[in-house]
């Protein structure tokens, strides 16, 4: 966060930052992060290649026969139609968990009576295993697609919440002052000064979302309609055909792991003054 | 600039005489809790012209200048800025902060247009008057930088552009120059000087330095004591406009001489200072 005195602050290099400059000498293959990073997970791959078919299929499976499962399963087409139906659910759930807690969060941060009022409900909440709630959602809202939005929400929209009033409640103080002083209305306080301040810890919040959200997504696939992923991993289980079991498994990983990985490069992207993680 | 001793009430309709005061404080208390920060400051600025306040560390300067802003309330007295009690903060009052108050996430330009855009100022206008106070304060061709791209100098100059942009009947420092190494200080100093003279605003500039206080003031307060208050005026006769030339004037060390012993027995005392 510290101003870059040191660099050569020419107009020309106004708005880049220093890259380039580090590739030149790189660490040897053993100290370098990649290295470890993929390594390991080919080593689990190959062991697991090679202890997995000596377990009875019936429980277990291994990653070439995964992978034959898979392309089966894309060819046929009922793996992107399972997909696209929870991707619905997750992309309504989310954005409903974005639209809400982020407003919400920086209400409760600027007015206290607010803050009062709905402290305990929302720690409540939050400290609540959000599984014990689904039977009682599914009950109330049905076995379809809104009973599944509202899952996801509820899965997602706590740590949005929490991580924006966090991020709100720590802006600068000094930054509040300049906003006062130069008489900006609460509003432009709003868009002007705390919502970009909180930008990382927004991002931070929704990449946990991401996590509970896809939780959420599974567990209410589990307890409702014949529908999504979810549903795929609980059907080929119950006929014991593991192999098409893990591929759905596999595709939340890759899920997971992909959309919050997008998220950290936009945060990077939206937000460069903030350079707290790598 | 006479210390008149009218009250403000009366000041307020009619004002005989004295209609070039930009500031009037009058009586201007303010706690902290228990603590007493200053009591009973009165004071005018004049049109166009530059009052540094010094005093010890802690003796209020920073608080008193919040309060002039209309950051903080007071608890006795008034501030007037024309005809406008100052209770919040007003259009015709633009502050320079020493941690500059910069937005991170805004470009020089963005911050150069900030004051302007919260007085619903339009696009068009801001493009043609955000890039004239870039270009003022030196930092033309650096519109699209961010804050953290720059040094310590040009965060200044570029929250300096800010407060200038607004076009402020006055302009309040708050140790501006304190937060940026002293090779910097000195350029800043000449160049608020230069900037000045192409368009003279009245000024409340803090400072802890006494050779900064006497080089850019035409009057510079000593603020001591505990509650503290103006304990001393000292008239800066030095003729403008002031220069590197000016540092080296027989008259200016004699100033800065006059205003150090005057603070001098008080900063030991804040320095020798148990908190309660």
């Amino acid at each position: 966060m510290s101003a870059v005195n040191e660099a050569p602050a020419g107009a020309a290099t106004v708005g880049q930052r220093p890259t380039a400059a580090a590739k030149k000498d790189r660490p040897p293959i053993w100290q370098r992060s990649a290295f470890y990073r993929y390594g390991f997970l080919i080593v689990i791959l190959l062991l697991w290649e090679i202890l997995g078919p000596l377990v009875n299929p019936i429980f277990f499976s291994y990653p070439s026969k995964i992978a034959v499962a898979f392309v089966n399963l894309t060819l046929s087409g009922e793996l992107i139609y399972y997909l696209l139906q929870s991707l619905q659910v997750l992309f309504y759930g989310l954005s409903f968990a974005i639209v809400i807690g982020i407003p919400l969060a920086v209400l409760m941060a600027r007015v206290k009576p607010v803050d009062w009022a709905l402290e305990l409900p929302v720690n409540a909440l939050y400290a609540t295993p959000m599984v014990a709630l689904v039977p009682i959602l599914v009950l109330w809202f049905g076995i379809y697609m809104t009973a599944k939005i509202i899952v996801v929400f509820l899965f997602a929209v706590f740590p949005i919440l929490i991580n924006t009033y966090q991020g709100v409640r720590e802006c600068d103080k000094n930054l509040l002052e300049v906003a006062r002083s130069f008489r900006s209305s609460e509003w432009q306080t709003w868009k002007e000064v705390l919502l970009p301040f909180a930008v990382p810890y927004i991002a931070a919040g929704i990449r946990l979302a991401i996590g509970r959200g896809l939780v959420g997504m599974v567990i209410a696939e589990f307890y409702t309609t014949i529908s999504g992923l979810g549903y795929m991993i609980t059907r080929y289980a119950n006929i014991f055909e593991m192999d098409k079991t893990f591929v759905p498994v596999i595709l939340l990983m890759f899920l997971g792991v992909t959309l919050t990985a997008l998220l950290k490069r936009l945060e990077r992207r939206i937000a460069p003054w903030s350079r707290a993680d790598t | 600039m006479s210390m008149t001793t009218e009250t403000a009430s009366a000041g307020f309709a009619a004002r005989p005489g004295s209609s070039l005061e930009r500031i009037r404080v009058r009586r201007l208390a303010k706690n902290f809790g228990a603590l007493e920060v200053f009591r009973d400051v009165n004071f005018d600025l004049g049109e166009r012209e530059i009052v540094t306040i010094v005093g010890p560390s802690g003796c209020g300067k920073t608080t008193l200048l919040r309060c002039i802003d209309g950051l903080l309330p007071v608890d006795e007295g008034e501030i007037w800025c024309g005809r406008e009690q100052i209770t919040e903060p007003i259009a015709g009052v633009a502050m320079v902060f020493q941690h500059f108050g910069l937005f991170p996430w805004k470009t020089v330009y963005d911050n150069v247009a900030y004051g302007l855009r919260m007085a619903g100022v339009s696009a068009a206008e801001l493009a043609e008057r955000v890039p004239q106070f870039i270009k003022l304060v030196g930092l033309g061709g650096f519109e699209h930088a961010y804050p953290w791209q720059m040094s310590g100098g040009m965060q200044q100059r570029c929250g300096l552009a800010r407060a200038l942009a607004i076009e402020p009947s006055v302009l309040l420092m708050d140790e501006p120059f304190a937060a940026v190494d002293a090779q910097t200080r000195e350029i800043l100093q000449f160049e608020l000087l230069r900037i000045w003279e192409t368009r003279p605003t009245s000024m409340i500039f803090v400072t802890h330095s006494i050779e900064e206080a006497v080089l850019m003031g035409d009057r510079v307060f000593v603020l001591k004591g505990r509650p503290s208050n103006i304990a001393k005026v000292v008239d800066i006769d030095l003729p403008r406009p002031r220069s590197r030339e000016t540092l080296r004037a027989a008259r200016f060390t004699e100033l800065r001489e006059l205003v150090w012993s005057t603070l001098m027995k008080e900063a030991r005392e804040a320095e020798f200072h148990l908190e309660r």
